[in-house]
């Protein structure tokens, strides 16, 4: 086999695995949600329906078929774009989360936009002067933000802009967003807490991706050479450690999946995490259903590009 | 045979720096604090002893009271119970199948260790609280639920950091000479394995249980958890969310009783001796 392709194949075996994931994974959505105690079609139809009503209900339903060939139908409908109907309130799930899944991009988009050179600027200065006492409050800043849960960053964060500054509306998402102020002041709030649980995670692990270089030999011989701090990190060390680092702001990237549930319930922001949560409430099957792919979907994206870049960026694959 | 590692540090002289005592003594704290709950709550948990809501710290009440007039200091002993109760069971429920299994699967190999690390490699793809919100969707949420439902959010980290473990004691010569005297697989996991990965699994616990109590703080947030009249830190966070607008400490203080806990363990964790934690062989 030539050298050169190796990197392919390991790549094309990731993006397999990343395929036999997905399938088990929506398996697992549509099974979890199937299990539901009782009657789709008697709930929807309430308490005065007569049985013949309920068994056609299920008829048009196709909820007489057996579960494998429903999964197929809804795996199948969601490849074509038809994710079926909401329960609640009989509007296609694909024109309920058109919208919010637009909103909550923008969310991630900005808070991804802030975050990542923040983050990049953090860690790499908090490795290049590793042991200081800069680098130990960055390190137990961000211990301490991974330690505590998403809504504790979000409810501190209010009390601190909205309660005791009064910069900030508290938890108001209002329609109105026509000026640029009132946009801005819409976003930052779920902007900022998301920033602080993302960073957190890039933080450590850019620092410790770079810390992991700079302890190898080569840099040290530069240390010998008499190449000053700033040139050892940023030219010997950091060109080295860039795979490690795209890996991590990847993979914490993903923690944006399980803040944004957090975040969009808080500040009431209408995003696809807030539908989510209300179609728990009310038990809206397809609707969560779809939901659940969406967010399993970029989780499992931000994860394959994260082990792909590594594939990629490590030279000894491309001998 | 090796011998078997035990963690007592008067054994090997481990010696924890302040950082890590302070942090197992807040835990250890919390833990006996969940043990004796109701025994040293000042009021009864359920019971509206306050006209006034949202009250502030005072003689009376020392962490102020609740949206309903309820003492928030007894609330927050009682929640101890729901959080490290379900965290812990959860957890150790998790790390027990996890680590069993990814013994089993280094010992065994083949076939069973690519189906099993496969199938488990994707359960690990669905994000934690998702995979809460859908099954509380679906089933409801009681405590069985719950519990099971974060042992198996957590279980597949725990197989996966197990198995890497084993696969590398599998390969020492005294595994080899146990398998060449005859001895079966439960003897090579119990006997030979186990004892040698012992110390970083048990620090792996302790990151699995942070891991735990946050997602089980978010879902008790979100009104999934743990359901009214009881109340563990997450969901007394949600019940008082309104006293935000007051500054009022109701909000406060069950969040720093999940910050206590999670940090205090994360410290402890850090800052075990490296003989303990990084074992890998």
């Amino acid at each position: 086999m030539q050298a050169s392709l190796i990197p392919y194949i390991l790549v094309a075996r990731r993006l397999g695995i990343a395929l036999i994931t997905l399938i088990i994974v929506s398996f697992a959505v549509f099974f979890a949600t199937d299990l539901l105690p009782g009657d789709v079609a008697e709930i929807l139809m309430g308490q005065a329906a007569t049985p013949e009503a309920v068994a056609g209900l299920r008829e048009a339903m196709g909820l007489n078929q057996p579960a494998f060939l429903r999964f197929l139908g809804w795996l199948g409908g969601l490849f074509t774009g038809d994710l079926g109907t909401s329960y609640v309130n009989q509007m296609p799930v694909a024109d309920l989360i058109g919208g919010r899944l637009a909103n909550s991009l923008k969310l991630a988009g900005v808070t991804t936009a802030v975050s990542v050179p923040l983050a990049l600027f953090l860690g790499i200065t908090a490795a290049m002067w590793r042991g200081s006492a800069y680098d130990r409050m960055v390190t137990a800043l961000t211990i301490t933000v991974i330690s505590v849960p998403e809504f504790m960053v979000a409810t501190l964060a209010v009390l601190i802009f909205a309660v005791w500054l009064k910069w900030l509306p508290a938890l108001s998402f209002g329609a109105e967003v026509g000026t640029f102020w009132a946009l801005l002041k819409a976003y930052t709030m779920p902007v900022i807490t998301l920033t602080f649980v993302v960073s957190a995670q890039m933080i450590r692990m850019t620092r410790a991706a770079l810390i992991e270089t700079i302890d190898t030999p080569y840099v040290e011989m530069a240390r010998l050479k008499g190449a000053g701090r700033i040139r050892q990190v940023l030219r010997h060390a950091l060109p080295n450690a860039l795979g490690p680092i795209a890996n991590a702001m990847a993979l914490s990237l993903s923690y944006l999946v399980g803040g944004v549930i957090i975040v969009e319930t808080i500040f009431n922001y209408p995003g696809v995490a807030k539908l989510m949560v209300d179609a728990v409430a009310t038990r809206d099957l397809p609707l969560i259903q779809s939901c659940a792919m969406i967010f399993c979907v970029s989780y499992l994206t931000l994860i394959t590009l994260a082990d792909l870049v590594a594939i990629l960026s490590n030279p000894r694959l491309r001998r | 045979m090796p011998k078997p590692m035990f963690l007592s540090p008067a054994r090997h002289g481990f010696r924890f720096n302040w950082a890590g005592r302070i942090g197992l003594a807040i835990v250890l704290l919390w833990g006996a604090v969940a043990l004796v709950g109701p025994l040293i709550t000042p009021y009864p948990v359920g019971e509206i002893v306050d006209w006034d809501y949202f009250g502030p710290m005072s003689q009376k009440f020392l962490l102020g009271t609740d949206y309903l007039g309820r003492d928030m200091l007894s609330r927050i002993l009682m929640g101890a119970r729901y959080t490290v109760g379900i965290s812990l069971a959860a957890v150790t429920i998790a790390c027990s199948v996890g680590v069993v299994l990814g013994m089993i699967a280094a010992v065994v190999g083949g076939i069973f260790d690519m189906g099993l690390s496969r199938l488990l490699d994707a359960i690990n793809g669905i994000p934690g609280l998702l995979f809460g919100l859908v099954v509380v969707a679906a089933v409801g949420s009681s405590l069985t639920v719950l519990i099971l439902t974060l042992a198996t959010i957590y279980m597949p980290g725990a197989y996966r950091f197990a198995r890497s473990l084993a696969v590398n004691v599998n390969t020492m010569d005294f595994v080899t000479v146990a398998r060449a005297r005859g001895e079966r697989t439960p003897y090579l996991i119990a006997r030979e394995i186990f004892p040698n990965i012992l110390g970083p699994v048990l620090a792996d616990l302790g990151v699995r249980f942070v891991f735990i109590v946050l997602v089980l703080s978010g879902l008790s947030f979100l009104g999934l958890g743990v359901q009214p009249p009881n109340a563990d830190w997450g969901a007394l966070v949600r019940e008082n969310i309104g006293a935000l607008s007051f500054g009022a400490p109701a909000v406060v203080f069950p969040s720093l009783a999940i910050a206590s806990l999670t940090i205090s363990m994360n410290l402890f964790i850090d800052n075990l001796p490296t003989r303990i934690r990084d074992r890998s062989a």
